[in-house]
C-alpha cells in the first residue's frame, strides 16, 4: 500500500497572495503547510507543533485563519490563500499592522509572528475596533513564548487605531 | 526604539533552520525508546532499509568504535561521568525517547514511514520514576554504587544547630513540577558536507564550545568544521546545548557525502530536549518572635533524569548556592541530592534554581509572617540585607565561583513594589472584593538574580569607507535582539547612526572565538566588550584627525557621508579617514577583550494581586508587578521585553505547565493539548518598573543581567496572593503548580476549621 502511495501523485493548482502556482506530481498527503513551505518556498508559514495547538502554522483560506499543519495542500485548491508573505503593500512596505509590532516589540525570536499577524488581520477585517479582551479572546490559540503577549495585544489595539485615524482622515478629506 | 532582527521576522524573510533547502538534500529521523527501562536485545533494520526513499538505518553499532559519550560543558564532577549519555543507546535505554537508530531518507515523510517498520527487540525493565524508588533501586549505570549521583554538603555557622535554639520553627516540604523551557520552536540542524569540510547550520547559544566538542567526537580537526548560526525560535536554557544529533546529523553527512537535514517534531521535543525544575526540598527555618531569622537547613532532592548532560550539575548547585536569596542568614546548611531516575534528561531553563529556591524561600518567608501573624512585608524589611552590608557573600559556589552580592538596595526595591501595588490600600480593595462575591489577595516575593558569567568575551569592530562599522562577537541571538543591543552600544559610543552597524555572529568563519549567550551574559560580558571596541575606535579615529578634533573629539559625530570631528570643523570621507589611519599605521579595526572574574547579581520584586473565587477555586490575576534592578538598561524597552516574557514563563511553570509521568515511565503531556503553555488569555498586562539604583561595579557599562529575572519570583509571589486571599495556614501552597483544585481544598479547609485572619492586619 505503501508502495502505491509513493507511485500516487498529485498535481494541482493553489491561489496563494493572489497569484496561481503549480504544485506538480507531489505525495497527495502533502499538509498545506509542508506545500508552502518546502514546495512553493514559502517559508514564513512556520510549524511550531504540527498538531494544530500552537498557531504558528496560521493562514487565511478564504479569508479566514486556519491551521496549515491539519489541512491537506490538495484541500486547498480552488480557495484563496494569504499567507504572511503577502501581507506587505505591493512596493514591499510593511503593512500598518507590521508597523505596528515592530513599533511595539511584539516580537522576539519572531517565530509565532507570522501566524499572529494573520490571526490578528483577520480578527480587524471582521472587527474594526476591538477591545483587548477581544483581541486577547481572537487570538488565544496562538503561543508566544517570548513576548508574554503584552506588546502584541497592544500593536493589535495600534493597528486598528491608525486604520481608524487614515479612514477617518480620508472621510474628512 | 526598533529592533534590527524585526523587518526580515515580519515579512517571514528571516531564515530559520526549516526554511533551508540545499541541492541533494536529504531528511533524517530519529527513532527512539518507547520504554522507559529496556534492554536491546537487538535491532533489525532490514525492512526499514528496503522502504521507499530510504538512504541509509543506522544503529549504535554503526557509529565508529569509542565514540562519545557526550561531555559535560559546565559544572563537571567527576562521579557523574559514568551516567554521560552516547548518540545512540547500546544495549539499554533508560527513558522514553532516547535515540536508539537514524533514518535517512528523500523525505520526512518517508523516513517516518520507515520509522515506523524498524523492529526493535526490548527486554523491559522495572521503571524508576521517583526520587524514592531511585533509591531504593540497583544503580542505573556501571560504576555507580547509588542512583544519587551525586551530593554536596554546605553549611555556614553553626548550620541547623542554629535551628535548635531558635525560639520558634517551621518545617516545610516544598515540590516543584517537572517542566520546562519549550521553545515556540523544535530543534533542527543541516549538515552539508564539501570535500574534507562539513558546515553545519542551526546551532546558537554556545556554537563555539560545540564545534570544538564535535571536532572532538568526529575526529576532524577544528578548521573542517563551520558552524553557521540561523535564526532562532526561542532558547531559554534547553536550546542549544549538545544533544546527541549534535553529534548524529554531521557524522551521517559525512558518512554518506549528501547534505542531511533534521528538523524535531514537537513530540520528539516533548522527550528529548531537556527538562527542567523537577525538585523536592524538606526545609527547617528558625526564627524569634520578631521574625528575625536565625538559621535555615534543607534537604535538595533533585530528579535529574537518566543521564547527565551538558550541564552537569549547574541546576542543583545553583539552586543551593542561591536558595538563601537577598536575606542576612546567621546560619545555613544545605544538602544537595542529585538523583537518576528513568526520565528525559534535565538542564537548564531561565532562571535555573532561582525560580525554584525563590519558590521555597518566599513561601517560607510568608509562612514565618503567618505563623507569628506578622506584616510578610515586615519580616521580609527585617531580614533583608542592608546596602552597607554589600558586597556579601553567602559563602556557596555556583558556576565555579563563590556568589557575591555586589551591590544593591534591597530594602528600596521592596519599598518600591510595594508602592506600587498601592498596598495602603488593599483592605479596601479587599472589601470591595468581598462585596462583588470575590477573594482578593495581595502577594510579594523578593529575588537576587546572578548574571554576566565569564570569562571573557570579545568584540572586534571594522570601519568601511562606505561609513558603515561591522561588530564581530562571539555571543549568540536565540531571539533577544543581540545585535540590537550590541548597536546600541556601539552607534552610542561611535555617535554614529545604529542602521549603520551591522553585527556578525555565529558563524565561525567569521568570528574567532566566543563564549555565547547564556546565564543573563549577553549584554554584560558581550556589550561590555563591544563598548571597550568603541572606545578604542573612537580614540584611534579622533587620533587620526587630530588637526580637527582638537584635544579630544569628545563632540565627534560619524553621519551618513563622514565624520566631523569637532562642531566646528569640516566633514571628512570615511575614505580619507581610512587613508590617513593607513598611513599613521593606526588601523580602524580594532579588537578588544572583556575578561569578569565574578559574576554580577540584579535583584527586584515580584508583586501580584488576584481575586479567587471561593466557589470554585479559580484564581485571576488582577494586577501583576515587576520592580527590577539592572545596574544599567542599554535599552529599557528590551529590558522591559525580557521581564515580560519571562514572567509569562513564570506563570506557566506556577500554574499549568507539568511533565508527569506514569508508573511506567510513559510522558503523559507530551502534546501542547495536555502541557498547557499559557496564552493571551492567562497572562495579564505586566507592570515592569527598570530602577538603576546599583551598576554593576565590575563592568564599563554597569550592566546587570535582564534574561531570567522576569521569570524566578513567579510562583512565590502568586501563592503568596492566593494565601492572603483565602487566608491559608502556614503550611498552604508549598507545591507546585497551584491547581484550582488545591486552591478549593485550603479554601474548604479555612471554612471548615479556620477562622480568617483579621482583614488588613
Amino acid at each position: 500500500m505503501l508502495e502505491k502511495s509513493m507511485t500516487y501523485r498529485a498535481s494541482y493548482t493553489l491561489l496563494v497572495n493572489d497569484q496561481y502556482c503549480s504544485v506538480v506530481e507531489v505525495e497527495p498527503r502533502l499538509l498545506l503547510a509542508d506545500v508552502l513551505r518546502d514546495v512553493l518556498h514559502l517559508t514564513g508559514t512556520h510549524l511550531g507543533c504540527e498538531h494544530g495547538a500552537c498557531g504558528a502554522c496560521t493562514v487565511l483560506v478564504d479569508g479566514r485563519p486556519v491551521r496549515s499543519c491539519l489541512m491537506l495542500g490538495v484541500q486547498a485548491q480552488n480557495k484563496e490563500i494569504q499567507t504572511v508573505e503577502g501581507l506587505v503593500d505591493p512596493g514591499g512596505a510593511l503593512s500598518p499592522l507590521q508597523e505596528a509590532f515592530a513599533e511595539g516589540h511584539a516580537l522576539q525570536c519572531g517565530f509565532c509572528t507570522p501566524g499572529m499577524l494573520m490571526t490578528a488581520k483577520f480578527l480587524l477585517e471582521n472587527n474594526a475596533h476591538p477591545s483587548r479582551l477581544e483581541i486577547r479572546e481572537a487570538l488565544s490559540g496562538n503561543l508566544c513564548r517570548c513576548t508574554g503577549y503584552q506588546n502584541i495585544v497592544n500593536a493589535i489595539e495600534r493597528a486598528a487605531n491608525a486604520h481608524s485615524a487614515i479612514k477617518g482622515s480620508v472621510a474628512e478629506g | 526604539m526598533r529592533r534590527q532582527e524585526d523587518p526580515a521576522l515580519l515579512r517571514g524573510a528571516a531564515i530559520f533552520i526549516a526554511d533551508l533547502h540545499v541541492p541533494g538534500m536529504v531528511e533524517a529521523v530519529v527513532v527512539r525508546s518507547m520504554y522507559a527501562h529496556a534492554r536491546i536485545n537487538a535491532i533489525d533494520t532490514a525492512a526499514a532499509a528496503a522502504m521507499p526513499g530510504v538512504v541509509a538505518v543506522i544503529t549504535a553499532s554503526d557509529l565508529p568504535e569509542g565514540v562519545g559519550p557526550i561531555p559535560m560543558r559546565l559544572s563537571p564532577s567527576p562521579e557523574l561521568v559514568h551516567a554521560l549519555q552516547y548518540p545512540l543507546a547500546r544495549d539499554r535505554v533508560r527513558y522514553v525517547g532516547e535515540p536508539i537508530a537514524v533514518i535517512v531518507a528523500q523525505s520526512r515523510y518517508l523516513a517516518e514511514d520507515a520509522a515506523s517498520t524498524l523492529r526493535v527487540d526490548y527486554s523491559p525493565l522495572a521503571p524508576i520514576t521517583s526520587v524514592e524508588s531511585a533509591l531504593a533501586s540497583d544503580p542505573l549505570f556501571e560504576g555507580l554504587t547509588t542512583n544519587q549521583v551525586y551530593h554536596r554538603h554546605h553549611q555556614k555557622g553553626l548550620g541547623g544547630a542554629a535551628i535548635a535554639a531558635a525560639p520558634r520553627r517551621l518545617k516545610m516540604h516544598f515540590s516543584i513540577q517537572r517542566h520546562t523551557g519549550m521553545p515556540l520552536e523544535t530543534r533542527g540542524l543541516l549538515a552539508v558536507p564539501e570535500g574534507e569540510r562539513l558546515t553545519v547550520y542551526g546551532p546558537t547559544k554556545v556554537v563555539f564550545f560545540n564545534r570544538r566538542l564535535l571536532s572532538h567526537l568526529l575526529e576532524v580537526p577544528l578548521q573542517h568544521i563551520h558552524y553557521v548560526e540561523v535564526a532562532v525560535g526561542g532558547g531559554f536554557g534547553i536550546r542549544g546545548e549538545f544533544y546527541p544529533e549534535d553529534y548524529l546529523i554531521p557524522f551521517l553527512a559525512r558518512r554518506l557525502q549528501i547534505p542531511v537535514r533534521w528538523i524535531e517534531d514537537r513530540i520528539e521535543h516533548f522527550q528529548a530536549a531537556n527538562h527542567s525544575r523537577e525538585q523536592h526540598h524538606e526545609v527547617e527555618v528558625g526564627f524569634d518572635d520578631m521574625g528575625h531569622v536565625m538559621g535555615l537547613a534543607d534537604h535538595i532532592w533533585v530528579d535529574t533524569g537518566a543521564y547527565i548532560r551538558t550541564h552537569g550539575v549547574t541546576v542543583p548547585e545553583l539552586t543551593q548556592a542561591m536558595l538563601p536569596g537577598p536575606y542576612d542568614w546567621p546560619a545555613l546548611e544545605s544538602d544537595l541530592h542529585v538523583v537518576l531516575t528513568n526520565k528525559t534528561p534535565t538542564g537548564t531553563y531561565r532562571g535555573p534554581g532561582r525560580f525554584e529556591g525563590t519558590f521555597v524561600r518566599e513561601r517560607l518567608m510568608d509562612s514565618i509572617a503567618a505563623t507569628l501573624r506578622l506584616d510578610p512585608l515586615v519580616v521580609r524589611q527585617r531580614n533583608l540585607l542592608q546596602p552597607a552590608q554589600l558586597p556579601y557573600s553567602n559563602g556557596l559556589k555556583a558556576l565555579g565561583q563563590e556568589v557575591e552580592f555586589d551591590s544593591g538596595n534591597y530594602p528600596a526595591a521592596l519599598l518600591r513594589a510595594s508602592t506600587l501595588m498601592e498596598r495602603e490600600a488593599i483592605s479596601e480593595r479587599k472589601r470591595e472584593a468581598l462585596h462583588a462575591g470575590r477573594l482578593r489577595g495581595l502577594g510579594f516575593a523578593c529575588f537576587v538574580e546572578k548574571s554576566g558569567l565569564g570569562p571573557y568575551e570579545d568584540s572586534r569592530l571594522v570601519l568601511h569607507d562606505d561609513g558603515t562599522v561591522t561588530c564581530f562577537t562571539g555571543l549568540a541571538d536565540l531571539g533577544q535582539g543581540t545585535g540590537t543591543m550590541l548597536a546600541t552600544i556601539v552607534s552610542r559610543k561611535l555617535g554614529m547612526a545604529m542602521d549603520r552597524i551591522q553585527v556578525v555572529y555565529g558563524d565561525t568563519d567569521r568570528v574567532a572565538e566566543g563564549f555565547g549567550t547564556f546565564a543573563s551574559r549577553g549584554t554584560v560580558m558581550g556589550g561590555s566588550a563591544a563598548y571597550l571596541a568603541a572606545a578604542e575606535l573612537r580614540r584611534r579615529i579622533v587620533a587620526v584627525l587630530s588637526d580637527e578634533a582638537g584635544s579630544n573629539g569628545a563632540d565627534m559625530i560619524m553621519t551618513a557621508v563622514g565624520i566631523r570631528p569637532s562642531e566646528k570643523s569640516m566633514t571628512v570621507s570615511y575614505r580619507e579617514v581610512l587613508h590617513r589611519a593607513a598611513a599613521e599605521g593606526l588601523p580602524l579595526d580594532v579588537t578588544e577583550r572583556f575578561t569578569a572574574t565574578a559574576m554580577t547579581y540584579p535583584y527586584g520584586v515580584h508583586a501580584c494581586e488576584v481575586d479567587v473565587c471561593p466557589g470554585t477555586g479559580a484564581v485571576h490575576i488582577v494586577r501583576y508587578g515587576v520592580v527590577y534592578d539592572v545596574g544599567r538598561a542599554i535599552n529599557l524597552d528590551m529590558v522591559r521585553d525580557q521581564i515580560m516574557g519571562g514572567v509569562a514563563q513564570g506563570i506557566g511553570g506556577a500554574m499549568f505547565e507539568q511533565l508527569v509521568y506514569d508508573d511506567a515511565g510513559q510522558l503523559q503531556t507530551g502534546t501542547f493539548m495536555d502541557y498547557l503553555i499559557p496564552g493571551m488569555c492567562e497572562v495579564p498586562d505586566i507592570e515592569v518598573v527598570v530602577t538603576e539604583d546599583a551598576p554593576a561595579p565590575s563592568n564599563p557599562i554597569g550592566a546587570k543581567g535582564a534574561g531570567e529575572g522576569g521569570a524566578v519570583g513567579v510562583a512565590p509571589a502568586l501563592a503568596n496572593a492566593i494565601a492572603d486571599a483565602i487566608g491559608a495556614p502556614p503550611e498552604a501552597f508549598t507545591t507546585l503548580p497551584i491547581q484550582t483544585q488545591d486552591v478549593l481544598r485550603w479554601i474548604r479547609l479555612e471554612s471548615e476549621h479556620g477562622v480568617r485572619g483579621d482583614e488588613g492586619e
